[in-house]
């Protein structure tokens, strides 16, 4: 009776969800607008889209990277969370959350809903975000930056987490966290922005934001049955590694991407993006191979992924040696963190999206603080080391504000869908798996 | 009759196959398996967390043969799959009751073939 119960409230979530985007879509479909004619670029929009493109793809990279470093039993469940985000996040993206992100400003801390449904975001420049391709080229470009942003939450909850709450976490998710933090520091007004922080592609509104959310997500959904003692190790690392393959190739449209234009800038920070991310690889490796006596694949693979998150925020003001020093600086501490801090706490963080997302963040939104040079970029500010000290306490400012509103909303978040639905999958549909709990489906047969 | 179950090294099955061919002992089934012996697995190490003793994998043959055939089964086994370094594996044999070839219903020892 009870699970019948259960089933039919289940059932309710989905039904929901459609009533909600009908009804919003509905709205949206009534408004349109035009603008006046401004110059597009074809070189700048050709790299923009394809920009947004290559980040897109970090989702299923990411989707890759998470799934081969679960159970077999939960692969599809990590892969089928990054494709429902990719779904859901993308339409929620086009009704509501461009607009609440940066559309025009309401008091610096959230952008109104004028530009709902994508009202007046046309074909034509906006200037004051990127002045010479379409208002939707941006518009695009940022909403996959929307889209990854919660899909490296998952890496927390993987293995645990009931589909239908991370559903409804995400989506509450993506429009009282994300936007309002992306408006902060990125939007026209936001105030983080008029303080002069510096965060070229999200170090701060993408991996602190997320990682800090991973760290609450651990905390609240407790640890997996089993663990740390009895939890199997990845069940398929070339998964991973391929996923950190396509990481790495979609990061160049994430922070190269995010010159918003073809040229020197776009140049400079496709190049310390690769350094830092080739100094992080190797830096890790290094630290085990000392401590261990080995170098793993899953290490350099982390590695490299601290590297690239630490340099995000940076990567449009440093140079190349500056991105060495970061990415040797995120190795060391997401290492710390991922493997020292997090067996001393005890906390299941299941795939270190705290550890390497919410750590690497931080080190990079601190070291943009310390490495900036408006020798790379006029647009930008001097760090601490070319003798602005000032910069750094910005940067320290704003990473703070986001830790202190990622920490607060999430748990918010978190308890709410917990209270309301129940956050964490039933005992028995954990020791069975989320694929067949969860989907009704295994990733891999045994006969044919 | 005699059944044999062979657990070996995976790096030795090629090398068993083809002393067995030598035999002109063709008939052999193979699965990969896990298991241990005393020397208890080997530790596996992921972000620094160490996974001491995992199940180590190994192949197993089983090999249906007539009495006559048995000594040169053995011996292929022995001297495809024998490193002297420990791991290497164990023989293991059972009388064997009866065989059926599906496709002709023949039984008995002409069955294993």
């Amino acid at each position: 009776m009870e699970a019948t119960a259960g089933k039919a409230r289940s059932r309710l979530v989905p039904l929901i969800f459609l009533l909600i985007f009908l009804g919003v879509t509905a709205i949206a479909s009534v408004v349109a607008a035009a603008d006046e004619p401004p110059k597009i670029d074809t070189g700048d929009t050709a790299w923009l889209l394809m920009s947004s493109a290559l980040v897109l793809l970090m989702t299923p990279g990411l989707a890759f990277f998470y799934g081969g470093l679960v159970r077999r039993k939960n692969v599809l469940s990590v892969l089928m969370q990054c494709f429902l985000i990719m779904c859901l996040v993308s339409i929620q993206w086009v009704l509501f959350g461009y607009s609440l992100s940066f559309g025009p400003d309401v008091k610096g801390l959230i952008g109104g809903l004028d530009w709902f449904g994508l009202k007046g975001v046309g074909l034509e420049p906006f200037k004051d975000y990127a002045a010479t391709v379409p208002h939707q080229a941006f518009m695009v470009f940022q909403m996959m930056f929307a889209i990854i942003t919660p899909g490296l939450i998952i890496g927390a909850f993987a293995e645990r987490m009931k589909f239908s709450a991370f559903a409804i976490f995400t989506l509450l998710w993506a429009t009282l966290v994300y936007d309002p933090v992306c408006h902060w520091v990125w939007g026209l007004g936001g105030i983080v922005r008029g303080w002069g922080a510096l965060d070229f592609a999200g170090g701060t509104v993408v991996h602190i934001n997320a990682g800090i959310a991973a760290l609450v997500a651990a905390i609240v959904l407790g640890k997996r049955i089993g663990y740390p003692e009895n939890v199997a190790p990845p069940h398929n690392l070339p998964f991973a590694v391929l996923g950190a393959g396509l990481l790495w190739f979609g990061w160049f449209g994430f922070n190269a991407g995010s010159a918003l234009g073809s040229g020197a800038l776009a140049t400079s920070a496709f190049v310390v993006t690769h350094v830092a991310a080739a100094a992080a690889g190797l830096t890790w490796s290094l630290i085990e191979w000392i401590k261990q006596g080995r170098p793993t694949v899953l290490g350099v693979i982390t590695g490299v992924v601290a590297g690239l998150v630490a340099i995000t925020p940076a990567s449009g003001f440093v140079n190349p040696v500056g991105a060495i020093w970061i990415g040797i600086g995120a190795a060391g501490l997401c290492y710390l963190s991922a493997v020292v801090l997090k067996a001393k706490l005890g906390y299941d963080d299941t795939l270190d999206a705290f550890g390497v997302h919410g750590i690497g963040g931080i080190w990079g939104a601190i070291a943009t603080g310390l490495f900036a040079t408006k020798a790379v970029n006029p647009a930008g500010a001097d760090g601490l080391f070319y003798g602005n000290p000032a910069q750094l306490w910005i940067q320290v400012k704003a990473t703070l504000v986001t830790i202190g509103w990622s920490f607060a909303a999430s748990l918010v978040l978190l308890k709410a869908v917990n209270a309301l639905m129940g956050a964490r999958a039933a005992e028995n549909e954990e020791r069975i798996g989320l694929d067949l709990a969860g989907h009704q489906e295994s990733a891999y047969t045994v006969l044919d | 009759m005699k059944y044999v179950i062979a657990i070996i090294q995976p790096d030795r099955v090629q090398d068993v196959l083809a002393k067995l061919e030598e035999k002109e002992i063709h008939l052999v089934t193979v699965s990969q398996v896990l298991g241990r012996g005393r020397q208890k697995g080997v530790a596996e190490v992921y972000r620094s967390h160490k996974e001491p003793g995992n199940l180590l994998k190994k192949v197993k043959l089983e090999i249906a043969v007539n009495d006559a055939f048995l000594a040169p089964t053995i011996e292929a086994i022995t001297g495809g799959a024998r490193t002297g370094q420990i791991g290497d594996g164990k023989i293991f044999i059972l009388d064997l009751a009866e065989v059926i070839r599906i496709r002709t219903g023949e039984t008995g020892g002409p069955a294993i073939g």
